[in-house]
């Protein structure tokens, strides 16, 4: 027989919770592109196939916690894997909240109802796959407990911080030149604000691996995304 | 410019940064201290600082030389006819292993609880009262009574055992025999009490009632406690000394700090490998 594993049954835990958070991980993308896609096509069904996913989102999160608790109880785990667990806990949480960002999307396609888009959408798509380019690869580094990645990847921000600026500024315009479009600008506007909280949610899970490796719990450098455009506009 | 100085005058004031600084007061220390078995080298160049009133916990694996440390502090190991102490424990600044330092002093200056209880086969009384009495207590019967009171109250058992306090010792539970003996232990007032796996036979109520007790007792005295359940050490302790054993058998000190660093961030692997299970 070979040599009795004392934390054979913690390690296997502890695995298969990294597996579960990759599997929410995956959810979460797909809600959130498929919603995204649905609102650029106006493709009601499939926003309303949102609403089922988020439920098995939040059936997933609670599934995490409730294991991640279990462990806690049962295995008194010390250290390196108590952080492990704590931070699997909260990332859980940022991932169920961009669920809720996807179900938010769909809600917006559904309430234009028949309504046509003002304008094609361009920078919306593209911020849903910058933030979930981000949110990929942080959830690559959580796994793989890489310090150095999960450093670097909330620079990326800054880009989507950019394209929210900017589908600010282009929505303003569109409202100033026609008040009839008011109501469709500011749920586009909710849209895009909802990628961009997505992104920022993506810096808290660099943290969180920063800290589940490291034990040093420290927020990242960011701008004060949602707020820069209006400081520089107002600063002077 | 009168206001950039007094400004500057402030931001220089020491007083703030004095008041923020945590102020170590030592209760008793080793330095360089080696416990011999023979010729076997059991305990290597351990220099530690135990802080006064404050709950130290001793953990590591079995053979790493805690408890020897511990029984070094009250020179309990010179029962051991092969045991040999080189190096100092420092008490009230004075070496206990100097030659002019009466060992039985050192003990009821520091007292030791066991792993096992072992009340005498008296009396619950006749447990406090005894120590009190061959250590010079020569009072009036009512003064012992109040002494007997006032000690098992302090090791919070008085409730429980006020209306049988001539029944033997060894009649009350587990869990309250130690208290007993932690209560026999208070009676000669010690500066510090040692406690070597205090908890191990007992159930968990028990255990969570001692653990209770050292933090009520850690207001009055300094307690450093040999466990091998490090929950215990997580749960009761301000500090944590970890020890481990090198390549050639000797125990050494390999960590030390403030218990919440060393359980959730240990700064050496060897630590966070022994206390996450990876080894011991």
């Amino acid at each position: 027989m070979s040599a009795i594993n004392p934390r054979e049954t913690l390690d296997r835990a502890l695995q298969e919770l990294l597996d579960e958070i990759l599997v929410l991980g995956s959810m979460v993308e797909e809600a959130v592109r498929t919603a995204v896609a649905a609102l650029k096509a106006r493709d009601l069904t499939a926003s309303e196939r949102i609403y089922e996913a988020d439920e098995l989102i939040n059936k997933k999160h609670f599934e995490i916690e409730d294991r991640c608790i279990t462990l806690i109880a049962t295995q008194q785990p010390m250290a390196k894997d108590l952080r492990l667990l704590a931070a699997v806990i909260e990332i859980s949480t940022e991932l169920e909240r961009m669920g809720d960002y996807a179900k938010g999307i769909a809600k917006i396609n559904i309430l234009l109802g028949d309504e046509p888009l003002i304008k094609p959408l361009i920078d919306i798509p593209r911020m849903a796959d910058l933030g979930l380019d981000m949110l990929h690869r942080s959830l690559g580094a959580f796994v793989a407990g890489d310090v150095e990645k999960a450093r670097a990847i909330p620079k990326d921000d800054d880009q989507i911080d950019g394209l929210y600026n900017q589908v600010y500024r282009e929505l303003v315009t569109y409202m100033i030149a026609d008040t009839s479009t008011i109501d469709r600008a500011n749920f586009l506007l909710w849209a895009a604000h909802n990628l961009e909280r997505l992104a920022d949610r993506v810096t808290n899970i660099c943290e969180r691996t920063i800290y589940m490796v490291t034990g040093e719990m420290r927020e990242l450098d960011r701008t004060d995304d949602e707020m820069s455009y209006f400081e520089k506009k107002y600063r002077d | 410019m009168n206001l950039d100085i007094h400004l500057d005058t402030q931001l220089n004031h020491p007083v703030i940064e004095e008041i923020e600084e945590h102020q170590i007061i030592p209760a008793i220390g080793t330095k360089s201290l080696n416990v011999f078995y023979d010729d076997f080298l059991a305990v290597r160049d351990v220099n530690l600082t135990i802080e006064k009133q404050k709950i130290t916990a001793l953990i590591g694996p079995s053979g790493c030389g805690k408890s020897t440390v511990l029984r070094a502090f009250n020179r309990m190991n010179d029962l051991i006819p092969v045991a040999r102490t080189t190096g100092e424990v420092l008490f009230h600044g004075q070496n206990i292993y100097n030659e002019n330092v009466d060992p039985v002093e050192v003990r009821k200056r520091i007292g030791m609880v066991f792993q096992k209880p072992n009340p005498f086969p008296k009396s619950i009384y006749e447990n406090i009262a005894w120590g009190a009495r061959i250590n010079g207590f020569s009072g009036k019967k009512s003064n012992m009574d109040d002494l007997v009171e006032q000690t098992l109250r302090g090791a919070a058992l008085w409730d429980e055992v006020k209306d049988k306090i001539q029944d033997s010792g060894l009649s009350l539970s587990g869990g309250q025999q130690q208290r007993l003996c932690i209560a026999r232990t208070i009676a000669v007032r010690p500066d510090i009490i040692l406690m070597d796996e205090p908890c191990s036979a007992l159930d968990p109520i028990s255990t969570l009632k001692i653990e209770e007790l050292m933090r009520d007792l850690s207001e009055d005295y300094t307690i450093i406690i040999v466990t091998h359940n490090m929950q215990q050490a997580a749960r009761v302790s301000d500090f944590t000394a970890f020890f481990t054993l090198t390549d050639d058998r000797a125990g050494v000190l390999m960590e030390f700090g403030p218990t919440t660093d060393l359980f959730t961030n240990p700064s050496k692997q060897v630590t966070e490998d022994y206390i996450t299970g990876r080894f011991g």
